[in-house]
């Protein structure tokens, strides 16, 4: 039995009065896709924002390939190969489209002795880095502002995979997207799996979760109500556990002792 | 477009003064008004920075009075000229960090230099006693009235101010953060930058450089006085937002804020010369602040609208 990529135990997480996780359990193999689903507000991006370091849990533990690890923040976490695209894109709308791609993790090079952006080879990087992605942006040296909001997704999506990423966190990837662009993020998803990435998508529409994924986790109030194979459930049986917030394969389970 | 339209401006005012007076495009005139710019030049680009990260720093003109009555008085006392000139740029920057500080906190920038700009100037009267103290030191006088290859010192300072404050804007990785936080600080803290600490940075820079401009201002003035700078910080904001730096953050012009102050110093001088009186000017001056802002948000935001509305067309073309 091989190592799995990530494992998070007992995760929880709380925002004042608010439980937004309560000790919560993941298990990913490495290339498997993922489909986090659940209602709002069942703890869904809390739990990946925790898993890419951009929030740090109350309690648990994460393990990636086996070892425990700190995530203090988003570095930490991208250091070991995970990366995340935000629900909102976390693009700076001034920056150009290098700029975002790069930020934070910048080609230097000397220039009188000191540090410089090295901004030629970022825009040819960038530019190579679409035409691979098979994406269209008009021009990597325009403001992500003056981009729509598919080809800002773009901008995300390359910035998340350009890096050699293990694990691809995508929240609501294909939310506000049309038509072609949703196949586009399909082909995306499809792709990093033949390259043995890993990725974790939350989604609410599930005909997307159920072309592209492996495995369905379903979450309420913050807790993990059931997981299943793709290949081994239907659409109803995952709409009633998000609804119900119950597996119906499960004896009905002791409610949880601790008051909510 | 906003940005060329100053330059426009400036040249336009530059012909039509030059027909109102034989004296306006004179080389000695506009050494003049340049010697006059460079101490607003030196701030305005400490101050491009501030504004490009979402924040402002109203205490410029009061840390110039300050720092100016500590020049004079050290000078006074006999502190020799090589202690004076660092120990007020470390002032100047002590201040700035102080400011950054409490900005960190998620403290209003303007509330927190708002209370820099009295209690600063308060420290100014407090230090020199309500006096302006006179300088004789002729190695500090000459930075302010000097000259080298035939230009004034504080020109030759302000020009290199402005080379590498276009040098840390376009080709640093500290400059690429501080447009990154003042664009979208949670994109940017998400992208691992150190948030707290650029700011803090950033406000020590602009410190430090009201110190260098306070040392111009008040070797050309040969004193050091309490009153020195009053609403200094308004000539370097209004320059600063007129040169197309936004408000909003995320956007620096270093080019636009050198021809935001020279376009302020050249409008004033060309009013003087043609004896315009000064409480005129000073009309005027508020007239520049209201018409730059009017540039920075609504004209911006057309243009932009405009830029992205014809991006799609032609999206929809291809
Ligand atoms: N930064 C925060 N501060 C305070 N409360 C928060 C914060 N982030 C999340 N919460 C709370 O935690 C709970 C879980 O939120 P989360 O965003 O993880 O839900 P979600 O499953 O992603 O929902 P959605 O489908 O609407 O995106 C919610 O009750 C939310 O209000
Ligand atoms: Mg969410």
């Amino acid at each position: 039995m091989t190592v799995p990529f990530v494992e998070m135990h007992n995760i929880s997480k709380r925002f004042g009065a608010v439980v937004a996780l309560r000790r919560v359990n993941l298990i990913l193999q490495n290339g498997e896709v993922l489909g986090l689903v659940g209602d709002n507000a069942a703890g869904k991006s809390t739990l990946m924002k925790i898993l890419s370091g951009a929030y740090t849990p109350d309690a648990g533990e994460i393990l990636v390939e086996g070892t425990t690890m700190k995530f203090e923040n988003p570095i930490s976490a991208r250091t070991a190969g995970i990366e995340m695209i935000y629900q909102d894109y976390a693009l700076v709308p001034q920056l150009t489209v290098t700029q975002n791609i790069f930020l934070g993790r910048e080609h230097m090079r000397r220039r009188f002795g000191v540090a410089t952006l090295d901004n030629r080879r970022m825009d040819s990087e960038a530019g190579t880095m679409f035409q691979m992605l098979g994406l269209r942006v008009s021009s990597v040296t325009s403001p992500v502002q003056e981009l729509s909001g598919g080809q800002q997704q773009a901008v995300a999506i390359a910035r998340a995979t350009a890096f050699d990423a293990k694990l691809v966190i995508m929240d609501e990837p294909t939310a506000s997207l049309g038509v072609p662009a949703i196949a586009k993020v399909r082909e995306t998803i499809v792709r990093l799996k033949q390259n043995d990435v890993a990725v974790i998508m939350i989604s609410h529409r599930l005909e997307d979760v159920f072309s592209v994924a492996d495995r369905v986790i379903v979450m309420k109030h913050g807790q993990v109500v059931g997981m299943r194979d793709v290949s081994d459930t239907a659409t109803d049986e995952i709409v009633h556990m998000i609804v119900a917030g119950t597996d119906p394969r499960q004896p009905a389970a002791p409610d949880d002792p601790e008051p909510s | 477009m906003v940005h060329y339209g100053l330059f426009m401006a400036l040249g336009l005012w530059i012909v039509a003064m030059s027909f109102a007076s034989e004296y306006f495009l004179t080389w000695l005139n506009f050494l003049n008004v340049a010697r006059q710019a460079a101490p607003i030049v030196i701030i305005a680009i400490g101050m491009t920075f501030v504004i490009a990260t979402a924040g402002i720093d109203l205490s410029v003109g009061s840390l110039v009075a300050f720092t100016s009555c500590l020049a004079a008085t050290w000078l006074a006392d006999g502190t020799p000229l090589a202690l004076v000139i660092p120990a007020i740029l470390i002032v100047g920057t002590v201040a700035g960090i102080i400011n950054g500080y409490f900005v960190t906190l998620a403290l209003p920038a303007f509330v927190v230099t708002l209370a820099a700009l009295v209690y600063l100037r308060g420290f100014a009267f407090v230090y020199s006693n309500g006096y302006a103290v006179p300088i004789t030191n002729d190695l500090f006088l000459a930075i302010g009235r000097g000259q080298f290859l035939g230009v004034h010192i504080p020109i030759w300072i302000a020009a290199v101010v402005a080379i590498v404050g276009w040098f840390v804007v376009t080709k640093t990785r500290f400059g690429l953060y501080a447009l990154a936080i003042g664009g979208r600080e949670e994109a940017a803290r998400l992208m691992g930058i150190k948030v707290e600490r650029i700011k803090i940075a950033v406000y020590g820079a602009t410190g430090f450089l009201a110190a260098l401009g306070s040392i111009v201002i008040s070797a050309r003035l040969s004193n050091g006085s309490p009153n020195s700078g009053i609403m200094l910080e308004l000539d370097v904001i209004t320059a600063t937002v007129l040169g197309g730096t936004s408000l909003f953050g995320g956007v620096a012009r270093i080019g636009g804020t050198v021809a935001g102050v020279l376009f302020i110093n050249f409008v004033r001088n060309g009013l003087n010369l043609m004896g315009v009186n000064p409480f005129w000017v000073q009309v005027v001056t508020g007239l520049i602040l209201l018409l730059a802002v009017l540039l920075n948000t609504v004209v911006n935001r057309r243009v932009e609208e405009w830029a992205r509305l014809g991006d799609t067309e032609r999206e929809g073309q291809t």
